[in-house]
């Protein structure tokens, strides 16, 4: 029934822009936001919430700005490279700062992102300063598109990754790493007497989410065609949990489902009145109230009552 | 002499004054069933705290096979083999009582693949063969924290053997299980102990309990052993039955 539930979803999503081509920019903006809360969502298991994710959207979407400017004209080796240099970076960060709980990671987190978001703003010699830096169109396997058709490319193509990374990330999470990280939210004490290190298990968890965080700044920065420092801005950040915890952290489709809600929303209250915020506002509360297992949670539980 | 698997010498440590191991040193034999005995407070937790790495002692030290394992993390030493079940049973609550004993099983055989999942049909035969051991092997698919407190108390000890430990360090292991369950409970970890060749301590007020299955006890009195022996020389201590058996 999942498998099907799915893949109709997937079918769907990728017929959409057929139907109404403006929505590919918003739906390929979705599947990048969504790669990111699920980065978020994955540290949620372990009951850390981070406020400094948009730290690695923001640090992958200006590798890939760099990469681009050193000569690197590769759709997938740019894709690559960049979650690389986000997973890198989550290493450095994450060294330090998964021997935080609670509160203190949370601020961390929010402190270490506002740093490099300063850097980025501040460094206009390096990084255009507020103003940003350009991201030309690679090409793709050696094929140079059209801007509307490497968008094209790019949306189906962060449709397929949706599939194939979230695959491998309930992979990870069915795997003893993954039961482990959910266990440091219940009982460390009991992590450390079987032996297993807590702060190795944070770490993977955290270079993971750093790299998913990464893999959606990379997209973003393909699609919107610059980088600014705006992408690493604390409300950036509290935006991506947002994401994560409206669609539900119980699995992997709740971060997509979350964002995918929250851009249709959001571009559907902008066209009703200026004041959308107030719209998003109150459809998160209602969410937050009424389904605080997120919108994902209404899923599985449906699933799970059916005979 | 067998010689001894755990040693602990001349333990120091205090709690706002009080002393909770004042001098004491004790010994651990491969394949003895050590009791430890004593009043509320007088530091029998904490004797096991301090052997687990959970409390280093102001001076003293512990030795595990002859090396010291006095400052080591509770993590490292139980990567030595020392396994441990605890007074306020410590598990994984949000999980399902399966998942609890999975994990552990994967923490000696392969927690670091990310490819193959925690349920195989290995590791769940696995759990469930201790889990039957215990008489939870009807209750695997439950979430952890839904068990009652005596089952709670006997999922504890399954994880710790689901270590394969060769030191197995039991902190009142029948408190909080129903009467009808205690006796049952102990043939059955015995039977295990005595199968795997798990040595292994315990901390007990159940006098029956200890009369029956240990193979030597040691009372712990203040910080300090009062009295040390097979089970009847320790109990025909007039002092031990007066002062500890009487409120223990």
């Amino acid at each position: 029934m999942r498998i099907i539930l799915t893949a109709a979803a997937v079918l769907t999503l990728a017929v959409l822009p057929v139907a109404a081509p403006w929505l590919q920019f918003v739906l390929t903006l979705a599947i990048a936001k969504g790669f990111a809360a699920l980065g978020v969502a994955v540290l949620l298991r372990a009951g850390l919430i981070s406020i400094g994710h948009a730290m690695f959207f923001a640090a992958s979407a200006y590798g890939v700005a760099f990469l681009a400017h050193a000569g690197i004209n590769d759709l997938g080796l740019l894709l690559v490279l960049s979650v690389l240099v986000a997973a890198l970076t989550g290493a450095i960060a994450g060294a330090f700062l998964v021997r935080y709980r609670a509160i203190f990671f949370a601020m961390l987190n929010l402190a270490v992102s506002m740093v490099f978001y300063a850097l980025c703003a501040k460094l206009y010699g390096v990084t255009g300063g507020t103003d940003g830096m350009p991201v030309p169109i690679p090409a793709v396997f050696g094929i140079i598109f059209a801007e509307p058709a490497f968008k094209s490319v790019l949306f189906y193509l962060s449709l397929a990754l949706m599939v194939l990374v979230g695959l491998a990330v309930q992979r990870y999470l069915d795997s003893p790493l993954g039961h482990a990280l959910s266990a440091v939210h219940t009982n460390e004490i009991r992590l450390e007497y079987l032996g297993i290190p807590v702060w190795a298990v944070l770490l993977i968890a955290y270079v993971i989410s750093a790299a998913l965080a990464g893999l959606g700044g990379a997209i973003s920065a393909f699609a919107i065609g610059r980088v600014v420092p705006d992408f690493a801005f604390w409300t950036a950040s509290g935006h991506l949990v947002l994401i994560a915890v409206l669609g539900g952290i119980g699995g992997v489709p709740g971060a997509f489902i979350g964002a995918l809600f929250l851009e249709l929303l959001h571009s559907a209250a902008v066209t009703v009145t200026d004041a959308w915020n107030l719209i998003v506002g109150m459809a998160l509360i209602i969410v937050i109230m009424f389904m605080p297992q997120g919108i994902y949670g209404l899923f599985a539980r449906k699933e799970a009552s059916s005979p | 002499m067998r010689r001894p698997i755990l040693e602990a010498n001349n333990l120091c440590v205090a709690f706002n004054g009080v002393k909770a191991a004042d001098g004491a040193s004790i010994a651990i034999h491969d394949g003895e069933f050590l009791a430890i005995i004593g009043p509320n407070g007088s530091g029998k937790t904490t004797l096991l705290n301090i052997c687990t790495g959970y409390i280093r002692p102001v001076s003293g030290s512990v030795l595990l096979d002859g090396n010291d394992i006095t400052r080591l993390s509770p993590r490292a030493i139980a990567r030595r083999g020392v396994a441990r079940a605890f007074q306020i049973p410590q598990l994984f609550s949000a999980q399902r009582v399966i998942d609890n004993m999975m994990l552990a099983l994967a923490a000696t055989d392969g927690l670091w693949s990310v490819v193959r999942p925690l349920e195989t049909a290995k590791r769940r035969e696995e759990a469930m063969a201790l889990l039957g051991l215990v008489g939870l092997d009807g209750d695997a698919d439950r979430i952890s924290s839904t068990l009652p407190e005596g089952h709670r108390k006997l999922l504890d000890i399954a994880v710790a053997l689901a270590l394969k430990p060769r030191l197995l360090l039991l902190d009142e292991p029948t408190s909080g299980v129903s009467a009808l369950e205690r006796f049952p409970l102990m043939e059955a970890l015995m039977s295990a102990l005595r199968q795997r060749r798990i040595t292994a301590l315990f901390v007990e007020h159940d006098m029956d309990v200890v009369a029956r299955y240990a193979s030597r006890v040691l009372v712990w009195n203040a910080g300090n052993i009062m009295a040390e022996g097979r089970p009847d020389e320790v109990f025909g201590n007039a002092q031990v039955r007066e002062r500890v058996v009487g409120v223990a």
